[in-house]
């Protein structure tokens, strides 16, 4: 019997605010332990919580950017539980009122890690449906020493979006693509820096496995807490054949939480469903309902950015770029952005996107800041080299200069000497001398062997130390070894 | 004649002309206090020297300058325990102040101590404290009321010129009734919550207590506005309450409601009421019978939806952060049992049970989400009855102070005891008590007066004329 799986996802986001959801306390990573505290986001007696207006409408951009609808009016919820990274011992989250609802993402197949992209399901541009998307606060960090535990409620109160998925996917790949896809349209939105190494994203994934056919989901068991795309991918692939193993030699599922070792490449029980939580949400009285449709929605419309898949379309169709280069630069928006910049100052927008992505892309520095060379000395040069008056090598060249000294293409190609020699009177005495100084290779051309042509070149592109247009060398050879 | 013994109104007019300094009025609070606190123990916690250093720099041009007010030990001040009346926040130093502490720092005040009350506001008799009870000071074998006993004790017995309470569900009002002084609940959300370590949120207030209306105006005035920290809080500025004070009540029409008159009710509580009534009626007032059907739900409703939000809003208190934490724990499990054991008290522990299980899954919609349906009805009766009226008058308790140990036994009993002013919070109203009267055996009873929302102006007139026509308000307690 082949099994399936079906997974579904609870994505955490850390948005982009200055500071936290409830309180003034910066809203930033890798300070000292507890230096980011006030009353109210430890909890202390009498504190009171005042919604982050920032983090409401990046909410609602998030939900805008992937199709849900924003009802009129979202509440905030108490969620009781006891933790002692939690201050309160409830936290404020969403219950049946959160901010957007529905929803969907489309996997494009180049979201699909690099190994899956070519199969079927890659290339189907499936959707996957949302069930909402809502906003809550973080809880602390325990650390747990060899004699006590410490914990550092720097993060306590910080804005956490959760985008829950419904179980609309069946491989680890697509949970990869999900994944890779909403990462990048949340920093088109710049709703989250998506930082994994910052824990800006953290994931639980809900999976189940059934026979092929049947209707019926099968039981469900939970990981906690992923915190990298990569790492998903590997729990999932993992659990999934855990858990056929289990169906198919006979066992059940029961229904748990998991908690995953990426070191170990296994999934380990948290606790089964006899400790499940009874969370006792209700209405939290210290905070109003939002009305979502006047200001808030205003705000996040006004954000709304051009999306990733647009923009690829849009870079296919009005530079003429393949599908490829389009999603590569969609992917780095600066990169982008730079780009499109650079293409007003070019006939050859192609060209563009070859030297961007090939030449720029590996000399550029760390840091890019778009900045750092004028766009239009980019274009300049993307038109120097499709022009024919340099090649592409020199094109290097000249890059490497004005990444250092940013000063116009043009300038730095005539000071090295590096015009190409196009002209057909100055190449046609050169090729001339070629055919009269090698006669061998002339003899083996004419005796079927194309590849003697090269040696011709070579001789010609030594002469000019390497500035005549290659292409033209070539026809010119051509036609004069055709004379009789 | 001590000072002590003054209202705000005549302080600052004293002060003002140089005829008292603070320090002196300071200095009169505390012998006042060392003489009769060891009776009535109003109070959990004073700091002399600080009321006295801040005596000395007093701003009298200031609208409460150099007024020595007492606060409930619920509401933080930066520096000082903030104990709620709970073993659990032993050791506790509140590192903020709540905005109306704030407000009255700004206003002039000098802060004299912390009055006891009932651990965390729960009760009705200020004996659930963990610091021991608090007497009322006419009679010291009976109980000031409650939560908010410590305050109207301080305030009646001339330990303090005036108080800040917390009223959930009668805390300010009912002990003002039993001790003889003028208890305020605001509006909902006109006084900022922000530093009242909270009970039950969407009910909680925090009010002034004091020996005359006139004074209640001019404390509400100093605290009440909006204050951005804040959600719940009114974005509507405060006015001037003590605009209205001294306007004729004639042609106002007071609402009457008969199921406030059914029996339970004292006799002695009964006769005083209605001869308060009759008096209004006498200032020119126009009565009128009215109706709220509701009001039998209304101690239902209340014991469900502030229980619901105590057991959140006390979860906090769990040994982790702060406070007291039980010694010698194997787990985490047990720390937090064994602390929360230790630390609250069975009242406490009652509410948290009650409002855990009514807020439990398959539970939820048959208790929670039922009470608040029940209290739309409630707020539903009170606007339909302001249509007829400007002002609701009722007794503010159904009997008179009763003596300590009297219902600690028996909780339904207790709850009784805020029969009549639990509505007015469930649906957000301000309210006001005052005496009206003694009982034979000279124990104070209270009159409340109801008005509608962002209507204080309304009832403290109503208030101030009933007080300036009579002169309950001048009796003191002997204290023997």
């Amino acid at each position: 019997m082949t099994y399936e799986a079906i997974i579904g996802l609870e994505v955490h986001v850390q948005l982009k605010t200055q500071t936290k959801l409830f309180c003034g306390c910066r809203n930033e990573f890798g300070a000292e332990p507890n230096s980011h505290l006030c009353p109210i986001c430890l909890g202390l007696p009498g504190a009171l919580p005042v919604a982050n207006e920032e983090a409401v409408i990046l909410t609602i951009l998030t939900g805008l950017m992937l199709g849900s609808t924003i009802p009129p009016r979202a509440k905030f919820d108490r969620k009781n539980y006891f933790y002692p990274d939690m201050p309160k011992n409830y936290q404020i989250s969403q219950y049946d009122q959160p901010l957007c609802l529905g929803g969907g993402v489309i996997l494009p197949a180049l979201s699909f890690p690099k190994d899956a992209q070519k199969e079927a399901q890659a290339l189907a541009n499936k959707k996957v449906r949302l069930v909402r998307i809502h906003l809550e606060e973080d809880v602390g960090k325990s650390f747990h020493l060899e004699r006590c535990s410490g914990i550092d409620f720097n993060r306590a109160g910080t804005p956490l979006m959760e985008i829950v998925t419904e179980a609309d996917l069946t491989t680890p790949e697509e949970a990869f693509a999900l994944l890779t896809t909403l990462r990048e349209i949340l920093r088109y939105g710049k709703v989250s820096d998506v930082d994994m190494e910052k824990g800006q994203l953290r994931c639980d994934v809900n999976i189940s496995v059934r026979p092929v056919g049947t209707e019926a989901f099968g039981t469900k068991r939970e990981i906690k807490n992923l915190n990298s795309i990569s790492a998903v991918r590997r729990a999932l692939k993992h659990e999934i054949q855990a858990q056929i193993e289990l169906v198919s030699s006979g066992g059940r599922v029961v229904q748990q939480t998991m908690r995953w070792d990426d070191a170990r490449g296994e999934t380990i029980p948290m606790r089964t469903k006899e400790q499940a939580h009874d969370y006792r949400y209700f209405p939290d009285p210290d905070l109003l309902p939002i009305q979502t449709q006047g200001h808030l929605r205003g705000e996040a419309e006004r954000r709304l950015p051009e999306l990733p898949e647009r923009k690829k379309s849009r870079l296919c169709q009005t530079y003429g770029l393949s599908e490829y280069q389009a999603s590569v630069l969609a992917a780095d928006l600066p990169l982008a952005d730079y780009f499109e910049q650079a293409a007003r100052s070019t006939r050859n927008p192609v060209a563009l996107a070859n030297l961007t992505l090939n030449d720029y892309l590996a000399l550029r520095p760390e840091t890019p800041g778009p900045a750092s060379v004028p766009p239009e000395y980019l274009g300049e040069l993307a038109d120097l080299v499709s022009e024919g008056q340099i090649n592409s090598r020199q094109g290097r060249e000249v890059l490497a200069i004005l990444l250092q000294t940013h000063r116009p293409p043009r300038e730095i190609a005539r000071e090295r000497g590096l015009t190409q020699i196009s002209d057909a009177q100055a190449l046609d005495a050169f090729c001339r001398e070629a055919i009269s100084a090698n006669p061998k290779s002339v003899a083996d051309y004419k005796a079927g062997k194309a590849a003697a042509i090269n040696a011709l070149k070579g001789f010609v592109m030594k002469k000019t130390r390497g500035q005549a247009n290659p292409q033209r060398i070539h026809e010119l050879l051509e036609s004069l070894l055709r004379e009789p | 004649m001590s000072l002590a013994f003054a209202t705000i109104q005549e302080l600052r007019r004293r002060l003002r002309a140089k005829e008292v300094h603070p320090r002196e009025l300071v200095e009169a609070l505390l012998d006042r206090i060392s003489s009769v606190d060891p009776k009535v123990k109003a109070y959990n916690y004073l700091h002399p020297e600080r009321a006295l250093e801040s005596a000395q720099k007093a701003d009298i041009s200031l609208p409460l300058g150099g007024v020595p007010i007492a606060i409930k030990d619920l509401i933080n001040v930066r520096g000082e325990p903030c104990t709620c009346a709970s073993r659990i926040l032993e050791g506790y130093i509140a590192p903020y102040d709540a905005t109306v502490i704030e407000r009255l720092r700004a206003a002039g005040a000098i802060l004299l101590g912390r009055t006891n009350m009932d651990e965390f506001a729960m009760g009705s008799s200020t004996e659930n404290s963990a610091w021991g009870v608090t007497r009322n000071p006419w009679d010291l074998s009976r109980v000031p009321g409650g939560s908010s006993g410590g305050s109207a004790a301080a305030v009646a017995a001339h330990e303090a010129i005036a108080a800040l309470g917390s009223d959930t569900g009668g805390s300010i009002r009912q002990p003002a009734s039993f001790c003889g002084c003028v208890g305020l609940k605001p509006t909902y959300g006109r006084v900022s919550r922000y530093g009242l370590t909270a009970f039950a949120s969407s009910l909680d207030q925090i009010g002034p207590l004091t020996k005359t209306v006139a004074d209640a105006a001019l404390v509400l005035e100093s605290i009440a506005g909006v204050d951005p920290r804040d959600n719940t809080c009114d974005p509507t500025p405060a006015p001037s309450f003590s605009a209205k004070l001294g306007e004729e009540i004639r042609g106002m029409t007071l609402g009457i409601p008969k199921e406030y008159f059914v029996s339970g009710i004292d006799p002695e509580v009964e006769d005083a009421t209605r001869q308060a009534i009759s008096h209004l009626e006498g200032l020119g007032a126009t009565l009128r019978e009215i109706s709220l059907p509701h009001t039998a739900y209304s101690i239902a409703s209340y014991y469900l939806v502030a229980t619901a939000e105590a057991s959140a809003n006390l979860a906090r208190f769990d040994g982790m952060r702060y406070g007291r934490r039980a010694k010698e724990c194997d787990d985490l499990l047990e720390t937090y049992g064994r602390t929360r054991d230790e630390g609250f008290g069975r009242e406490v522990k009652r509410r948290i049970l009650l409002g855990t299980y009514a807020l439990s899954s398959g539970y939820y919609d048959a208790y929670y989400l039922r009470a608040q349906k029940v209290r739309m009805r409630i707020r539903e009766d009170f606007l339909a009855a302001f249509r007829d009226c400007q002002a609701i008058v009722t007794p503010t308790s159904p009997t008179p102070a009763f003596r300590l140990g009297e219902r600690a036994e028996d909780p339904l009993q207790m709850y009784l005891a805020d029969i009549f002013t639990i509505a007015v919070n469930l649906a957000g109203l301000c309210a006001i008590s005052l005496p009206c009267g003694f009982t034979r055996s000279g124990l104070p009873i209270g009159l409340q007066i109801i008005g509608p929302m962002r209507q204080e102006e309304t009832i403290l007139q109503v208030g101030y004329a009933y007080e300036q026509s009579t002169d309950w308000h001048t009796l003191r307690p002997s204290l023997s």
